[in-house]
């Protein structure tokens, strides 16, 4: 039983979507029901966000009850947790603090920390792009040094120093490395692994509907 | 037909996914350090496909981290997926005959926003520093975040994503990168079983088919016989 009706929501919901998209998802009966699957899923996803909640507080409440190495991080945590559910689930009704509308705490912590945090993560991004090139340009074999003559064509294409630069050459080296490295090497690569890839998608998809892949269930 | 000269024991090829052989011997490695291994099955939720098969991955990986007895430590985004990640390691922890070692943290949810859960497994492979990362499923914008991270950290990482646009990333800071369809592959690469085989080579036939079009798309418009067959299709 408890591979059979998972099994068989499987099928059945996959079945739905698959008809919704080859028909006219408007219609009153297939599409009805897809909309239903969808609110749903919305539902039971709301629902087990408080699994996740629970999740992080026991594992982090574990390593400070048991003062486990970094113990500090996860009582951050645990109190960063309380600080922005808290007020956040309260009603406005009680206090123009509480809720989530502009001027509450919730908004307040989440425009002044979080969104600065998550802004500082990704500017980071920069560093590594420059560490992982730097890697990646050596030229220590011929794929590497094609790799890295390419990657300074299209460098100097994409930025505005660079195209005077070449312009100085000749105005339409910028546009031969769009159109010839960007359009047609890079674009005829990029187009073969999205094929196969939306082929194993499918050929995955339909493994998953008909029962045949049963792994991601824990089952062989 | 395939799925059938499978089940007949009809020898089928295919070729060898490095990623994939080198996962086993990757926790072998982490075994004989004494260091865990690091799992993220993407950062998208249950309903993507790249998700499930990250999942389907996992649980290879939990088995042979199981029989090894070699820690495990699989960070993931949504609720959604913590159940599904539990139930597939308990699963393979039970397999592997080792039902007493699996803990229901080792899967565990860290963080909902998508840099929030990039530092939370940064500071890990910094703090932890795991002999080995892998990262199968959908990756954005974190993917060299992570893997950077994983690099200067010493741990032999191995990646696998269906996204274009994240490959580069993977390639340069990885030691193994499973690209597009080879994902999808693999749980059927790994579990050797006729049917998922036949499957795997019926995929193979499909791409033969579409380069086979497109060949024949190219000719027709060579010779600007395209409109002609174009226009057929639109009227039929």
């Amino acid at each position: 039983m408890r591979t059979t009706l998972p099994l068989a929501v499987a099928f059945i919901t996959g079945l739905v979507f698959v008809i919704t998209f080859f028909l006219n998802e408007k219609s009153a009966i297939v599409g009805g029901i897809s909309r239903q699957l969808l609110d749903w899923l919305i539902i039971i996803g709301g629902f087990t966000l408080l699994l996740g909640v629970v999740s992080i507080l026991r594992v982090s409440w574990q390593s400070v009850e048991r003062r486990k190495e970094d113990w500090i991080y996860k009582l951050i945590t645990i109190l960063s947790v309380l600080v922005m559910a808290i007020p956040g689930l309260l009603p406005e009704s009680w206090s123009s603090l509480f809720g989530r509308q502009a001027g509450s705490i919730y908004d307040w912590l989440f425009l002044n920390l979080q969104a600065p945090m998550m802004a500082t993560m990704f500017a980071t991004l920069a560093f590594y792009i420059a560490s992982a090139a730097y890697r990646a340009f050596r030229a220590r074999t011929a794929e590497a040094t094609i790799l890295l003559v390419t990657a300074t064509l299209v460098m100097l294409w994409r930025v505005p120093m660079g195209e005077a630069f070449l312009n100085l050459f000749s105005e339409e080296i910028p546009g031969l490395i769009n159109r010839y490295i960007m359009g047609g090497v890079n674009l005829a690569v990029q187009r073969g692994i999205i094929i196969g890839a939306a082929l194993g998608a499918a050929a995955m998809s339909l493994r998953i509907i008909l029962g045949i892949e049963r792994t991601y269930m824990g089952k062989s | 037909m395939f799925t059938k000269w499978a089940k007949e024991g009809k020898p089928l090829f295919l070729r060898k996914i490095p990623g994939l052989e080198a996962i086993e011997e990757a926790v072998g490695r982490a075994t004989e350090m004494g260091r865990p291994v690091l799992f993220i099955p993407g950062i998208a939720e249950l309903d993507e496909i790249d998700t499930i098969a990250g999942i389907s991955i996992l649980g290879r990986v939990a088995q042979i981290t199981a029989q090894y007895e070699t820690p495990l430590y699989v960070p993931v985004r949504y609720p959604l997926v913590l159940a599904a990640g539990q139930e597939v390691v308990e699963q393979a922890y039970i397999k592997a005959g080792k039902p007493e070692l699996y803990d229901e943290d080792i899967v565990r949810y860290v963080a909902g926003e998508q840099f929030s859960f990039t530092a939370t497994v940064n500071g890990y492979m910094m703090r932890v520093r795991p002999a080995t990362n892998i990262y199968m499923g959908a990756f954005f914008a974190e993917s060299l975040l992570l893997a950077e991270t994983g690099n200067a950290a010493g741990s032999i990482q191995i990646a696998g994503t269906a996204r274009p646009e994240q490959l580069p990333f993977f390639i340069a800071a990885c030691d193994y990168t499973l690209m597009g369809e080879e994902l999808y592959a693999a749980s059927a690469y790994l579990s050797h079983e006729p049917i998922m085989m036949g499957g795997l080579k019926g995929q193979d036939f499909m791409k033969i088919l579409i380069i086979i079009l497109i060949i024949i798309g190219i000719v027709l418009v060579l010779f600007d016989s395209a409109e002609t067959y174009l226009s057929w299709f639109e009227e039929n």
